[in-house]
C-alpha cells in the first residue's frame, strides 16, 4: 500500500494540472514531457519552464520519439542538474537511464521522476500520418482494460516491466477508470513533498491490482508465443545470415540504443577499416566476400556488449530500415543473458552491472 | 576425409600462466597437436568477446580462451571477469542456436605444461569430431 493523490478529472489532464502544478509552485525549475509538434500526431519531448506552454504538453501520449534515457544521459553526462526538474517518462526509459547512470553516463540528482503503469507505445512508422490518432481510442479502452493494446511495438507487448522501478510519482492507468479520475501514486519521500498543497484527495491505495496482475499475465503468454514463433530467427549461423544478412549498415540500432552510450562505436572506429591483406587472405579461403564485411559480427557484438542491460525500449526495431526484428531478439538473447546473473536491468540504482563484478565461486560449468 | 581435418584452434594465452605452462610444454618435449595457434595477450580479460566471435567469423574452428586459475591471477581479479564475460557469450551462442562447444574457457598454470598438452589434445579431438566451422565457406557475413 503507498499513498495515492486523487484528483476527480481524466489521467492526462489529472498530470498536466500536476505539471502545472509543480513548475507554479517553484518545486521544479523545469519539465521535461512529450508535447505536440502538429496535429498529425507527432509528439517529440520538450524541456519546458514557461508553464503556458503546458498546454501543449502531452505527458502519457503513447508514441517514444525516442528513448528519454538517453536523453536525460545527455543533460547531467557533464554535470549533475543543478535545479530541479520533473520529467514524465515510460517505464523502461527510466530503466534506461538507471543502467546509463550505472555506467556513468548521468545523475540522479535533482531529478523528480514521474512514470505511469505502461501499457506500451506505437512504432514511431505511423507516428507522423495521422495514424496515432485514429488508434488512441482504442489504445485507451485496452488501458481501461488492461489489455495488451493492438498494434503496438513487439516488444511492448511482451513486457513484464510496466510497473515502473525508481518512480517518485507513477500515475496508474491500467485497469484504472482514467476518464474521470487521475490516481497519482507517491512512491517515495520526494514525490511526497512534491506534491504537498497540491488540490485532490489523498489515500492510500494498491498500484499492483487484480488488472495489472492479468495484464502481467498475458503479457508473459504473449512473449512466449513471440519468442517461440520460428519465423523470429532460425537457429544457428545459416539463421543470423537469413535475419541479418539484409542488414544494410546504417548503425542506426546503436545510435537510437539507449545503453549504446559510446559517442564513437568501435563497429564504426578505424579499427574496422580493413587493410587490403585482409580482404585477399578472406577471399583466398572462401572465394567471395560480403562487402563490407562483418555484418553479423556487429549484431552479434552488439549482443555481448549491451545484452545485459537491454530494457527492450523497442526503438532499434523501430527505426531499422529493413526491418529485422532486432528488439526481439535482443530481449530474447538479452533476457537469457540477464537471467544468468539474475539481473534486472535499470531496477536498481545500486546493483552493479554483472559484467563489472564478480563472485569468487561460481560459474564452474563454462570452465572446462 | 574426415580424418584428414586438422582444425585450427585459435588460443588467447594469458601471457602469465598458459602462455608459460604452454612454454613448459615445449621445453619439456611433450607431444601435441599442432592445431592451435597461439596469441599472447597480457591478461585473459583483454579478450573482448568480440575478439572471440571474429576469429569464430573468419574461420576458426574453435577459440580457446586461457588462463590463471581462479585466484591466482596476476592482476589479482582479472580471471573473475574474463569468467563472467565468456558466460555471457557462451549464453549468446547458445540462445542463437550456434555451436557453443566451438569456444572454451580453461585455466592452466605456468607449472601446468602436461595439462596444456591434454587440454589441446582433447579440444582438437573433439573439434575434430564436430567437423569444420560452418562459418569458414559462407559469404555473407
Amino acid at each position: 500500500m503507498s499513498k495515492v493523490l486523487r484528483i476527480s478529472k481524466g489521467a492526462e489532464q489529472g498530470v498536466q494540472e500536476l505539471l502545472k502544478f509543480l513548475l507554479e509552485s517553484g518545486k521544479v525549475k523545469g519539465v521535461l514531457t512529450l508535447t505536440k509538434i502538429n496535429n498529425n500526431g507527432a509528439v517529440d519531448y520538450s524541456l519546458i519552464t514557461n508553464s503556458e506552454m503546458l498546454k501543449d504538453a502531452l505527458p502519457l501520449f503513447p508514441l517514444m520519439p525516442a528513448n528519454a534515457g538517453k536523453l536525460l544521459s545527455r543533460f547531467t553526462l557533464k554535470s549533475a542538474l543543478a535545479e530541479p526538474i520533473a520529467v514524465v517518462v515510460k517505464p523502461c526509459e527510466l530503466r534506461a537511464f538507471i543502467e546509463l547512470v550505472k555506467r556513468e553516463q548521468g545523475s540522479l540528482e535533482n531529478f523528480l521522476f514521474i512514470s505511469s503503469t505502461c501499457d506500451g507505445v506505437y512504432p514511431l512508422e505511423i507516428s507522423s500520418n495521422g495514424e496515432v490518432a485514429k488508434k488512441l481510442s482504442k489504445y485507451w479502452d485496452a488501458v481501461k482494460k488492461g489489455d495488451i493494446a493492438p498494434d503496438i511495438r513487439p516488444t511492448c507487448s511482451c513486457c513484464k516491466y510496466f510497473l515502473p522501478y525508481n518512480a517518485d510519482i507513477t500515475i496508474a492507468l491500467i485497469g484504472e477508470n482514467i476518464d474521470k479520475e487521475c490516481k497519482i501514486f507517491l512512491t517515495t519521500e520526494k514525490g511526497k513533498k512534491s506534491v504537498e498543497g497540491m488540490k485532490g484527495q489523498l489515500v492510500e491505495g494498491e498500484l499492483k491490482t487484480q488488472e495489472v496482475k492479468n495484464l502481467l499475465n498475458k503479457r508473459e503468454e504473449n512473449k512466449k508465443k513471440l519468442f517461440d514463433n520460428p519465423a523470429l530467427m532460425q537457429d544457428g549461423l545459416s539463421g543470423l545470415i537469413e535475419t541479418f544478412g539484409r542488414c544494410i549498415g546504417c548503425h542506426g540500432c546503436s545510435r537510437v540504443c539507449p545503453i549504446c552510450y559510446c559517442t564513437l562505436c568501435t563497429f564504426d572506429s578505424k579499427d574496422y577499416e580493413n587493410e587490403p591483406s585482409t580482404y585477399e587472405t578472406e577471399l583466398k579461403k572462401r572465394g567471395g566476400m560480403r562487402v563490407p564485411p562483418n555484418t553479423i559480427l556487429y549484431h552479434i557484438g552488439r549482443l555481448t556488449h549491451i545484452g545485459i542491460s537491454c530494457v527492450g525500449c523497442g526503438m532499434c526495431t523501430d527505426v531499422c530500415p529493413v526491418d529485422i526484428p532486432l528488439s526481439t531478439i535482443f530481449l530474447k538473447v538479452g533476457g537469457e543473458v540477464q537471467q544468468t546473473f539474475n539481473y534486472i536491468p535499470g531496477k536498481s540504482v545500486e546493483e552493479k552491472v554483472p559484467l563489472t563484478i564478480f563472485e569468487k565461486e561460481e560459474l564452474t560449468e563454462v570452465e572446462d | 576425409m574426415k580424418d584428414d581435418f586438422e582444425p585450427t584452434i585459435i588460443g588467447f594465452l594469458c601471457r602469465w600462466c598458459s602462455y608459460a605452462g604452454a612454454d613448459l610444454a615445449g621445453t619439456s618435449r611433450l607431444q601435441y597437436p599442432p592445431s592451435m595457434l597461439p596469441i599472447r595477450v597480457m591478461c585473459s580479460s583483454r579478450v573482448d568477446p568480440v575478439f572471440i566471435i571474429t576469429a569464430f567469423l573468419r574461420g576458426a574452428d574453435a577459440v580457446l580462451v586461457a588462463g590463471c586459475h581462479p585466484g591466482d591471477c596476476h592482476y589479482i581479479e582479472g580471471n573473475y571477469y574474463t569468467r563472467r564475460r565468456f558466460a555471457c557469450l557462451r549464453k549468446i551462442f547458445e540462445t542463437l542456436g550456434m555451436e557453443s562447444d566451438r569456444i572454451r574457457l580453461s585455466w592452466i598454470s605456468a607449472s601446468e605444461g602436461p595439462r596444456f598438452a591434454q587440454v589441446v589434445t582433447d579440444y582438437t579431438d573433439k573439434i575434430k569430431k564436430l567437423g569444420p566451422n560452418p562459418a569458414k565457406k559462407e559469404i555473407f557475413l
